[in-house]
């Protein structure tokens, strides 16, 4: 199953929609409550990145019997320091963004503790590329 | 405790969600960031928060946290409360503060987190 969303930049009203109709098709899909768990709150963690911190974006979502793979892919200004930006604690976000409840450099650590493979493709002034892989391929998989 | 006892404890008002006062919950979590409740593995939790805004209910959502308590008053917006229903999450204010809030509740039961 393949499924596609735009992500606006700013729009943090609407933030979490895209999550929230991705949760919806993964129960009808019948995963187990542990997978999507942690693939909605990683590709949660990611949309608000979009929303807060890039000009805005497209999320991608390929659903297999065994895997989850999700691309979520802005349009820039990009991450300088990647390795920096992994860092708990470590945050460029905005007052808005504080305001709304995140901010506080927790979202990368949050996608990579959520994620089975995860790749980052990033530079300054360059598009941000986050590449989520989720196994199902274990006894919890499945309710 | 029931989401009745939590209400009678932080003298609390409901906002939405009332069918839902039986309801057991076990832990209480405190806190208005929002990426640190969605490190929470667990799910049977009462997100306890000032933060008022739609991220407050989203992030119930995508954590499957049933049962938010505003402090201070806070008062949700109308969309707040159309998603907290949507996704049957039922909604308290209290006007107490979170510290004294999350004291009356612990010291009636509810366990922390960690």
């Amino acid at each position: 199953m393949h499924v596609s969303f735009q992500v606006q930049a700013g729009d943090f009203s609407n933030a979490g929609k895209v999550s929230s109709t991705v949760k919806g098709i993964l129960k009808q899909l019948n995963l187990g409550p542990v997978h999507v768990k942690r693939i909605i709150v990683a590709l949660y963690e990611a949309e608000v990145n979009v929303v807060a911190h890039s000009y805005g974006g497209t999320i991608t979502c390929e659903v297999e019997p065994e895997s989850v793979d999700i691309l979520v892919c802005d349009t820039g200004p990009g991450i300088p320091d990647l390795d920096l930006a992994m860092t708990e604690g470590w945050s460029t976000a905005t007052t808005e963004v504080r305001e709304m409840g995140f901010g506080a450099g927790m979202g990368l650590a949050n996608i990579r503790k959520n994620t089975d493979r995860l790749a980052i493709d990033t530079g300054e002034g360059k598009p941000t590329k986050i590449h989520m892989c989720f196994d199902l391929a274990n006894g919890a998989a499945h309710a | 405790m029931t989401l009745r006892d939590v209400v009678q404890i932080v003298d609390g008002t409901v906002l939405c969600g009332e069918d839902n006062l039986g309801r057991e919950v076990h832990l209480g979590f405190a806190s208005d960031l929002m990426s640190d409740v969605l490190t929470l593995l667990a799910d049977d939790i009462l997100l306890i928060t000032g933060l008022s805004n739609n991220q407050a209910i989203r992030t119930a959502e995508m954590s499957d946290i049933l049962q938010i308590l505003f402090v201070r008053n806070k008062r949700p917006t109308k969309t707040m409360l159309d998603l907290a229903k949507e996704h049957g999450i039922t909604v308290i204010t209290t006007p107490y503060s979170m510290f004294r809030s999350s004291g009356l509740l612990f010291s009636k039961g509810l366990q922390p987190v960690y």
